[in-house]
């Protein structure tokens, strides 16, 4: 009876995990099947003719560029707020500190609030400012959003760094600013997989871009422009009636989902190669 | 004019930098603070028409006419996560239990990097796959067995891909929760001539139940405030949804469908901006006891 017991849950479990295992097949399958008859040269090399929700000609070429933009603009300036923090909680602040567990448990926090709120809340600075809906305020949300993600992945691996390395440059006679330079060619992969786990993030995400970015048909040659985004592309371009416009969505649905595929298999290996080397 | 020698400057290098970081992480400390308070500042003008519990538990929704009630966004914004629950849970905690207890070190390696990449799809490549395939199964298949007709446009339509979008979170989670569990006190179990199942049953899941909890509660607030996907499938007209084939209104959706004409009405962008600080404060809340929780644990079993 036993037996048996434990037979029916240990199938039951298995069938759990390849239901799940499913689901991302086949949302998968479901893209590539629709994307790859879209896609098409003029796709990633032109900009949609005649309004993106009407004209049938042209491609995506706003769009990415305006993902481009936007994560090179957010990730540069996440880590320009990120690596400091995450040096300040691990190499300034003593090992067991209040400040730092509170700015742990804060980034986590961070974390958890949906793109929605950063969205409305970047709308909100940029009403303040007096900013339209542009490149830039794309860039702050985005930030916005990337840094949590940023400051937890790369303090995991800050964390692990022995402290007898710190010790160490600290009694040679380094100031602690002078054992950042060790410190973070010791975390420097851990740096690599943040910034791929939060390209992943700043270019799918659809939420906050809405409000923030806007979107636009032609590719903004100034931060004060509107930017379209590949999300924003297959979100609009998705309920048109109009087949080759539907087409776009799909095709632009399949890049998000190859890039994204590429940079989680690249965080992977990088992590990995990383704890094979781990001292 | 005295001349620093190379030991000051790199003291004072030294002090600057400190002050820059700790600065940043003060920052970083306030930004909850400072989203919070400008959503709450921004949904005060509706606030002082309105009373609060009039706001949350009236059903009318009529912008043009002042009438805000928020009702039926908070029902659907249960509905569709109390379905992606109901779905998602059993099928990680089993999953959970067979990465953990079971599986091969060669199954974790094709199935973790699979959970991953999940785990990065973008909300709006699921809110496609519930267009193209949910949508049409619920509107064809499913619902003709039990109502007279349905759009597929439902709560149930948002249920199902939330619980996929919300699958490789609680997975993970589950799994570390599981794994951390020491070996002693399986060990102690087996000894006793308890079966590998009977362990399991008996002492791993009764020892990891506060962490299901908190993943749990986790996997709520981050369902609660998921936007794209689910405005995509989900209908979004503002009724209560008296079924699960109905359509619903999420409160992200409210707030991500209307922004282009919140500035022309009045008030309207006041109650758009309460509907993201309610948002808000259910998830900052939900967030900070299940980390607590889950901080704890990790202590516990970390020695």
């Amino acid at each position: 009876m036993r037996k048996i017991e434990e037979q029916f849950f240990k199938v039951l479990m298995i069938l759990a995990t390849l239901i799940i295992l499913s689901a991302l097949f086949f949302i998968i399958v479901t893209v590539v099947k629709r994307g790859l008859p879209a896609m098409n040269w003029d796709m990633i090399t032109k900009i949609p003719g005649g309004g993106f929700y009407i004209g049938k000609e042209g491609g995506l070429l706003n769009a990415i560029m305006g993902s481009i933009f936007i994560v090179i603009g957010s990730t540069f300036l996440g880590l320009l707020i990120s690596v400091p923090i995450v040096i300040y909680c691990n190499i300034y602040l003593p090992e067991k500190s209040l400040l730092a567990d509170v700015t742990r448990l804060a980034s986590d926090v961070l974390f958890g609030i949906p793109s929605i709120v950063y969205g409305a809340f970047g709308f909100t600075l940029m009403v303040y400012m007096g900013l339209r809906t542009s490149l830039l305020g794309g860039i702050i949300a985005i930030t916005l959003l990337i840094i949590p993600i940023l400051i937890r992945s790369m303090d995991e691996v800050a964390r692990l760094i022995p402290k007898e390395l710190k010790e160490a440059t600290l009694s040679l006679g380094a100031t602690r600013y002078e054992t950042i330079r060790v410190m973070l060619k010791q975390i420097a992969p851990g740096i690599t997989t943040a910034i791929l786990l939060s390209i992943g993030r700043a270019i799918g995400d659809a939420a906050s871009v809405l409000f923030t970015a806007g979107y636009t048909d032609s590719i903004p040659t100034s931060l004060g422009q509107p930017a379209a985004t590949l999300p924003l592309a297959i979100f609009f371009q998705l309920s048109s009636p109009i087949q080759e416009v539907q087409n776009r969505a799909y095709a632009a649905a399949l890049i998000l989902t190859f890039i994204v595929l590429v940079l989680s298999l690249a965080a992977r290996f990088y992590s990995r190669k990383y704890s094979k080397n781990k001292i | 004019m005295t001349f620093l020698n190379h030991t000051q400057i790199r003291v004072i290098k030294n002090k600057a930098a400190k002050h820059v970081m700790l600065g940043l992480t003060l920052f970083s400390l306030l930004l909850v603070l400072i989203i919070g308070l400008s959503l709450y500042f921004k949904s005060v003008p509706i606030l002082k028409l309105h009373s609060l519990w009039s706001l949350l538990s009236e059903s009318n929704w009529r912008p043009f006419k002042g009438q805000f009630g928020f009702f039926p966004f908070i029902m659907g914004t249960l509905w569709v996560t109390g379905i992606a629950i109901v779905i998602a849970t059993p099928l990680c905690i089993l999953a959970g239990i067979y990465l953990s207890e079971y599986a091969h070190a060669n199954v974790k390696r094709i199935v973790f990097p699979m959970i991953d990449i999940l785990a990065g799809i973008p909300p709006v490549v699921y809110g496609v796959w519930g267009v193209l395939v949910v949508v049409p199964f619920i509107a064809d298949k499913l619902a003709p067995h039990f109502v007279d007709y349905s759009s597929g446009y439902s709560v149930l339509a948002g249920g199902i891909v939330l619980a996929i979008m919300i699958i490789p979170l609680l997975i993970s989670i589950l799994f570390e929760i599981f794994a951390a569990i020491p070996k002693e006190l399986r060990d102690a179990s087996l000894s006793l001539g308890a079966t590998n199942w009977q362990t399991i049953k008996f002492v791993i899941i009764r020892k990891s139940m506060p962490g299901i909890l908190a993943a749990l509660v986790l996997s709520i607030s981050r369902a609660f405030g998921e936007t794209i996907a689910v405005l995509m499938v989900c209908g979004n007209i503002p009724v209560l949804p008296k079924s699960v084939f109905d359509s619903g209104y999420p409160l992200p959706a409210l707030i991500a469908n209307n922004y282009g004409e919140m500035l022309s009405i009045p008030l309207y962008d006041s109650a758009l901006m309460f509907a993201a600080f309610i948002l808000f404060i259910i998830i900052v809340l939900f967030n900070t006891i299940s980390r607590i929780i889950l901080k704890r644990i990790e202590k516990k079993f970390a020695l």
